[in-house]
C-alpha cells in the first residue's frame, strides 16, 4: 500500500530527482505527507525511506529534530502565537494565553507557542497554517481563527501549502 | 568620537528630522508594491538587465573583482567580506555549491523575509550573477519552512525566470548554465548557523559540523560551498551595476554600503528601513522609525539581533554610528542580522533575559555539553528571577554559568567552549543585565529574599 496518492507519488519522486543525493529530500517529502494527511504517520515515514534510499529510523531520527513535522495527529488549523521579546513587551502572551484556553477541547484547533516568527514589525504576531497575521488582540485574533474555521478565510494545509 | 563622515556619496545621514533612507536593494518594492515580486513588475523596473550585461561581458574574475572593490560583507550576522568567502573556493573543484541562507530566524530580524516574499526576483538575480562568479552550477535556498508565503513566491520566481532563459541551460545564450533548488525548512532556528543548514540540506538533523573543514573546502555533499545571505546576495546586482568602486563610496569605514536594520519594539513606527551604514541609532531610531511610543526613554536596546550584548538609551550609546567594526570594538556589541529591538523604560530586563534565554534554551542542538546543559540553567534561573522568586546569589551564579559556556562573556567575536556561537549568544543577556542593571537586580534579589526568607 502506498501511503502517497497517485499525484503526490509523482511530485515526490520529482523532488527526490531534484538532488544530487535522494537523502536530501527527507524534509520536502515530510511536508508533502503533511499536505496530503494533516500530520506525519509512521506509513508516511516507511514510505519516505523507501523513497529516499535510507530507513525509517533515519526519517524519524532527521524529522524529529524539526518543530513543524507534527508526528501525532493534530487539528486541521495550527495556530502559532509567538512570545519572543517583541511579541513579549507587546501581548503576545496575553493572546496566546486566551487561545489556549478559547480553543483547549477543540481538537480541530492546536495553538502552539512558537519563537519569533520574523514579524516583529507587526507584533504580536501569530499564524494560521503558516499565514501571517499581524498586531492581533486577543479578540481580533479569535475572530481571524473563526474566520478559518467558517470557511470565509481559506486555509494552507498544515504545513503551509496553499490549497487549489 | 567616531569618524561620522560618510564614505561619501549620496542620501544617508542628515540628522534632525531630516533623515532619509537610502533605498538600494528595498527600492523595487517600495516602488512598485502592486507587483513588485512578479516578473513582470521586475522586468518593468530593471530586473535582469544587470545579468544580461555581466554575461554578455563574459568575465567572471570581474563580478569578483568589482564585489572586492564594494567592500561588500555579510548580511546574515558575521559580517565576513563576501569576496574573501567566495576566494577561499578551491580552484578546479567542482561540481561547487552556493547555498543561500533565507532561513531568518534570529529574534526580532525581518528583512530577508520581505525580500523573499516582495522581491524574489531580485535574488535570483544575485545568485545567477554570483554563481557566474564563483562558477557554480547549482544553487540551493533555504528558506526557513514558516515562510509559507516567501517560499510560494521564489519558487513561482523561479519558474518565471526559467520561462524567460534567465535560468537553466545556457542561460542568455552565453553557454552559462545554472539552476536554483529551493529548500524549506521544518521549524529549527539552528539551522541558520550555515553547517547546520548544510547538515539539514542533506537530510539531517540540524547539527552543526566542527569546522575545520570550513565549507568552503567540504561543504554541502562534501563539495567547495559558499554559503550567503539572502540579503548579502541581493546586493550583488546593485554593485555590478553601480561599479564596485562607487558602491564603497557608501557607508563608513569599513561598513561600506547600504543596510536594512529591522527596527521593533516600543518605536511608533516599527519596519524595515535601509540606510546608509554610519547613520547614528540615534537617527534610526528616532528619525526614522518615529521615536519611542507615548516619548517614554529608552531603557535599553538590543542592536544586532538577540545573538548580540545590549546597549541603553543613553547619549553614548545612541549617538553611536551603525558601524559594524566600531559597535563591536568600543561596546562589545554587533549589527548581527540588522535587528534593533527596542524596549521603553516600563520593561525590565530581567524579563527579557528570561525569554532570550528560553529562546536558546529551547533551540540549542544538544551537540555540545556546555550549550545544551548551561542554556537550560540560565533560563531556570532567570525565569525564577523575574517572577520574584531570586537569591541573592543568581546574578554571579549565572555569570558563572555563562563563563562555562563563554568564557569572559565578551561578545562579537565571540570567545567560546561550544561548537557553534549559538552557545555563547545565549548569555549576550546574562553580560547585559551584570554590566548596565547590576545594582537594580542585585537589590531586587535581596529584597526578593527578604520576602521569602
Ligand atoms: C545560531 C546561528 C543562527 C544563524 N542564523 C542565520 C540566519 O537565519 N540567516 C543568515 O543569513 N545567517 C545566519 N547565521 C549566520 C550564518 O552562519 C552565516 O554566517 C551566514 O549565512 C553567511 O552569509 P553572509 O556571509 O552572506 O552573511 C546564523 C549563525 C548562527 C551561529
Ligand atoms: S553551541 Fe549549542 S547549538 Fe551550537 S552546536 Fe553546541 S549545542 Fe548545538
Ligand atoms: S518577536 Fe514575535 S514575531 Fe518576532
Amino acid at each position: 500500500m502506498s501511503f502517497f496518492d497517485d499525484a503526490n507519488l509523482t511530485k515526490a519522486r520529482e523532488i527526490v530527482a531534484r538532488y544530487p543525493r535522494a537523502k536530501s529530500a527527507i524534509l520536502p517529502l515530510a511536508h508533502l505527507a503533511q499536505d496530503q494527511n494533516g500530520w506525519l504517520s509512521q506509513e508516511a515515514m516507511e514510505q519516505i525511506a523507501e523513497l529516499t534510499a535510507t530507513t525509517p529510523a533515519d526519517v524519524l531520527g532527521t524529522c524529529s529534530f524539526y518543530t513543524m513535522l507534527k508526528r501525532r495527529p493534530c487539528g486541521k488549523l495550527v495556530v502559532s502565537v509567538c512570545t519572543n521579546v517583541t511579541c513579549l513587551v507587546v501581548g503576545g502572551p496575553e493572546v496566546l494565553d486566551h487561545l489556549e484556553h478559547r480553543y483547549a477541547s477543540e481538537p480541530d484547533v492546536t495553538v502552539e507557542e512558537v519563537e519569533c516568527l520574523a514579524a516583529c514589525g507587526g507584533a504580536p504576531a501569530l499564524q494560521v497554517n503558516y499565514e501571517f497575521h499581524e498586531r492581533v488582540s486577543p479578540s481580533s485574533a479569535e475572530e481571524i481563527i473563526e474566520a478559518y474555521r467558517s470557511g470565509t478565510l481559506r486555509a494552507r494545509t498544515v504545513s503551509g501549502a496553499s490549497v487549489a | 568620537m567616531p569618524d561620522l563622515t560618510p564614505n561619501g556619496a549620496t542620501g544617508g545621514t542628515s540628522g534632525g528630522t531630516g533623515v532619509e533612507e537610502t533605498r538600494i536593494v528595498t527600492r523595487r518594492l517600495h516602488d512598485r508594491v502592486d507587483d513588485s515580486w512578479t516578473l513582470d513588475g521586475s522586468l518593468a523596473s530593471g530586473g535582469y538587465e544587470v545579468l544580461r550585461a555581466v554575461l554578455a561581458k563574459g568575465d567572471a574574475a570581474d563580478v569578483q573583482e568589482q564585489v572586492k572593490l564594494s567592500g561588500l560583507r555579510g548580511r546574515g550576522g558575521a559580517g565576513f567580506p563576501t569576496a574573501q568567502k567566495w576566494s577561499f573556493l578551491p580552484p578546479n573543484s567542482f561540481p561547487r555549491y552556493l547555498v543561500v541562507n533565507a532561513d531568518e530566524g534570529e529574534p526580532s530580524t525581518f528583512k530577508d523575509r520581505m525580500l523573499l516574499e516582495l522581491d524574489p526576483h531580485q535574488l535570483i538575480e544575485g545568485i545567477t550573477i554570483a554563481s557566474y562568479a564563483v562558477q557554480c552550477n547549482l544553487a540551493f535556498v533555504y528558506v526557513r519552512g514558516e515562510f509559507a508565503l516567501g517560499h510560494e513566491r521564489l519558487t513561482r520566481a523561479i519558474d518565471d525566470a526559467r520561462g524567460k532563459g534567465f535560468l537553466g541551460k545556457n542561460i542568455l545564450g552565453s553557454g552559462f548554465d545554472c539552476e536554483i533548488v529551493v529548500h524549506r525548512g521544518a521549524g529549527a532556528y539552528i539551522c541558520g548557523e550555515e553547517t547546520a543548514l548544510l547538515e539539514s540540506l542533506e537530510g539531517e538533523r540540524g547539527m552543526p559540523r566542527i569546522r575545520p573543514p570550513f565549507p568552503a573546502i567540504e561543504g554541502l555533499y562534501a563539495k567547495p560551498t559558499v554559503v550567503n545571505n539572502v540579503e548579502t546576495l541581493s546586493t550583488v546586482p546593485h554593485i555590478m551595476q553601480m561599479g564596485g568602486e562607487e558602491y564603497a563610496k557608501l557607508g563608513v569605514n569599513r561598513s561600506t554600503g547600504t543596510r536594512i536594520f529591522s527596527v521593533s519594539g516600543h518605536v511608533n513606527k516599527p519596519g524595515n528601513y535601509e540606510v546608509e551604514l554610519g547613520m547614528s541609532f540615534r537617527d534610526l531610531l528616532y528619525g526614522l522609525a518615529g521615536g519611542i511610543r507615548e516619548d517614554r526613554k529608552i531603557k535599553f536596546f538590543i542592536p544586532g539581533g538577540a545573538s548580540s550584548q545590549w546597549l541603553t538609551g543613553s547619549d553614548e550609546h545612541l549617538d553611536a554610528p551603525l558601524d559594524m567594526d566600531f559597535v563591536q570594538q568600543t561596546f562589545g556589541v554587533m549589527l548581527g542580522s540588522g535587528a534593533v529591538m527596542v524596549f521603553d523604560e516600563t520593561v525590565d530586563p530581567v524579563l527579557v533575559a528570561w525569554r532570550l534565554a528560553k529562546f536558546f534554551a529551547h533551540e540549542s542542538c544538544g551537540k555540545c555539553t556546555p550549550c545544551r546543559e548551561g542554556t537550560g540553567w540560565v533560563e531556570k534561573v532567570l525565569y525564577r528571577m523575574s517572577q520574584g522568586l531570586g537569591r541573592p546569589q543568581d546574578l554571579d551564579l549565572l555569570v558563572s554559568v555563562g563563563s562555562n559556556i563563554s568564557p569572559g562573556l565578551v561578545n562579537a567575536p565571540f570567545v567560546q567552549t561550544t561548537i557553534c556561537p549559538l552557545g555563547p549568544s545565549a548569555v549576550s543577556c546574562v553580560a547585559s543585565i551584570d554590566k548596565f542593571f547590576r545594582d537594580e537586580v542585585l537589590t531586587r534579589l535581596s529584597n526578593d529574599a527578604g520576602v521569602h526568607a
